[in-house]
């Protein structure tokens, strides 16, 4: 259960075309991470599968099965917002309920699952609560809560992080892995934040403008960005991107290399600059170098502490093997 | 801290609230009084506040002559009946405006509230016959469906300001755990917007209850409400300021009670949205 399949599917708003045709299959089982900029049509392809916005073209199959012109109530699917979308005027208990009780399923089997889920989610200390006396993580529990009870052949979520502060949402992130691991059910994340796709999904899909850029695993994509939107989206810090000269001397139209893949000396090395800005952050130490007449920035990563000050000057050496080329359209080079 | 006000000043705003308020009230209070006047009295000038003698009598003489308890449930059937088939056809229609508007949807919503701008009595002749050709003359359901048309505006004006202030994620949120249709409007909808239905509920069965122009042209006697009650002590058989002031308080009297115990509700409701 859970396999979707969307088949040249295309979403126009008025006389703008959202998602261009576009085709793409999630597996049984994956945990697919739709990631790109904002505006780039993550939320609208989700709420296409959710069925929440219909199909201007194409096709829709869960399990094989057109579900294209089927109603979001009927596609088995279930969904955590941002918002979180709690029924406001029901506990907590009521809320996980509800998708039981429009099934109609039968007050013992509601019972048991929504005994079954509290345990998961630690919910049991709030349970006759009502939405609005519940911090924003107690709230997303809820909402994840409301959306396991029910079985799904798959789960949705729609940035489901982005209203809780940093700390929960690392933590959040593990919790909804590790439910993950244990469900093995198929779940669709859409998020803007890299780090979260890079860190849960199985299969990152990298949008702009409605278009898919690239799918792969996040190490595919960290070593091989298919084209100069998915280098630059992917990883954290920016990969450094460089034209001109030393692009030329690769045979390529621009050049790519990691923060991280570059080694840093203060006497000798390939790129000669000058350290700007670095940020210690204990484990890692980023410099941002200038004048080195490659890009306006060259940002690097080494590991844990060195001592280099602003105005040093540094011998920059990138690790040959690492670096990325992309022709004029942008596209990689093998 | 809040900000610091003098004495003086909270003496006039004090001082001026109060006379507005009397100001506002006193037309009610004189009218209570007068019924508890002689008819001699009533009309004695200059005329007494509180210093005359005491009586019953007009309120013993009008429920002698006339049948309170008919147009009282008549008023309720009315009102009640008016204002809860307006509520049951306007919920969905502001469910639809409110979520899923169409390109007309303002047009539509501009076009009924412009319905309120005719005067009644343009329409009056051509409903009357037709009343009169389908038998609803001096009937409740006549009024009720008068009263309902002619409320329905504001029902679902109302109903739509406060069905907007209802995030969509969480009809969609219900839509998603497998609600269709009516069970999202009757499990998730309904019981968010009740402050809002609450609201609008009062004031439409205080507008039904009020109206007199339609209830006094379409009614005779069966169907007629309080406010054609009252009218039958204004003209014919010259002037009864006293009997006329008993009916009245009798009329306002129920109404003024469920308002001054929902006045909260009220308040409330009519200020949802600009002030949350």
């Amino acid at each position: 259960m859970g396999r979707i399949t969307l088949d040249k599917v295309t979403k126009r708003f008025g006389d703008v075309e959202v998602i261009p045709p576009l085709d793409l299959t999630i597996e049984e089982g994956e945990f697919v991470v739709f990631v790109g900029p904002s505006g780039c049509g993550k939320s609208t392809l989700l709420r296409l599968i959710a069925g929440l916005e219909d199909v201007t073209g194409g096709q829709i199959r869960i399990d094989g099965k057109d579900a294209t012109e089927t109603p979001p109530a009927k596609r088995g699917l279930a969904m955590v917002f941002q918002s979180y979308a709690l029924y406001p005027h029901m506990s907590v208990r009521k809320n996980i309920a509800f998708p039981l009780k429009m099934a109609g399923m039968d007050q013992a089997e509601q019972k048991r699952r929504i005994d079954n889920a509290a345990k998961v989610l630690n919910l049991a200390d709030y349970i006759d609560r009502r939405p609005g006396q519940l911090s924003g993580g107690q709230r997303q529990r809820v909402a994840i809560g409301r959306a396991i009870v029910r079985e799904p052949a798959a789960f949705l979520f729609d940035e489901p992080l982005s209203n809780l502060d940093a700390a929960l949402r690392v933590g959040m992130r593990l919790e909804i892995s590790e439910l993950h691991e244990r469900l093995k059910t198929t779940m669709v994340y859409v998020t803007h934040d890299q780090v979260e796709a890079m860190t849960m999904a199985d299969k990152i899909v990298v949008l702009r403008a409605g278009h898919i850029e690239q799918v792969g695993s996040p190490l595919e994509l960290y070593r091989a960005p298919r084209n100069l939107f998915v280098a630059s989206f992917i990883g954290s810090p920016k990969m450094n991107l460089i034209s001109g000269s030393e692009a030329a001397k690769r045979s390529a139209s621009t050049i790519g290399i990691r923060p991280e893949h570059i080694s840093v000396s203060p006497t000798e090395g390939l790129w000669k600059g000058r350290v700007g800005v670095s940020e210690h952050l204990g484990s890692d130490t980023f410099f941002y170098v200038h004048d080195t007449g490659l890009a306006d920035d060259i940002t690097v990563r080494v590991s844990g502490e060195v001592e280099l000050r602003a105005g040093d000057t540094v011998y920059l050496t990138p690790d040959a093997e690492k670096i990325h080329r992309f022709d004029q359209a942008g596209l990689r080079l093998k | 801290m809040a900000r610091a006000v003098s004495t003086r000043r909270k003496l006039i705003v004090t001082l001026l609230a109060w006379t507005i308020g009397i100001a506002i009230f006193f037309p009610i209070l004189w009218t209570v009084l007068t019924s508890f006047k002689t008819e001699a009295e009533a009309i004695a000038s200059p005329p007494s506040l509180f210093f005359f003698d005491w009586t019953t009598e007009n309120y013993a003489a009008v429920q002698s002559r006339s049948n309170y308890g008919l147009h009282f449930s008549n008023s309720v059937i009315i009102s009640l009946g008016s204002t809860l088939l307006g509520l049951l056809i306007a919920i969905p229609a502001a469910w639809s405006m409110a979520f899923v508007p169409g390109k007309w949807t303002k047009d539509i919503l501009m076009w009924m509230l412009s319905t309120k701008m005719l005067p009644p009595v343009g329409v009056l002749i051509p409903i009357y016959l037709m009343f009169r050709d389908t038998g609803l003359l001096d009937s409740r359901l006549g009024l009720v469906i008068v009263l309902t048309l002619i409320n329905l505006p504001i029902i679902v004006w109302m109903l739509y300001t406060y069905f907007k202030e209802i995030p969509v994620d969480i009809l969609e949120a219900a839509r998603m755990d497998g609600a269709a249709l009516w069970s999202e409007i009757i499990y998730v909808l309904t019981p968010m917007a009740v402050p809002g239905i609450a609201s609008t509920l009062l004031l439409n069965v205080i507008l039904a209850w009020n109206e007199a122009f339609w209830t006094l042209n379409l009614t005779a006697a069966k169907a007629a409400p309080l406010t054609a009650f009252i009218a039958s002590y204004s003209s014919p058989e010259g002037l009864f300021y006293a009997k006329l002031s008993a009916a009245s308080t009798m009329a306002i009297a129920p109404i003024l009670i469920l308002g001054w115990f929902s006045q909260k509700q009220l308040v409330r409701g009519l200020t949802f949205g600009a002030v949350k």
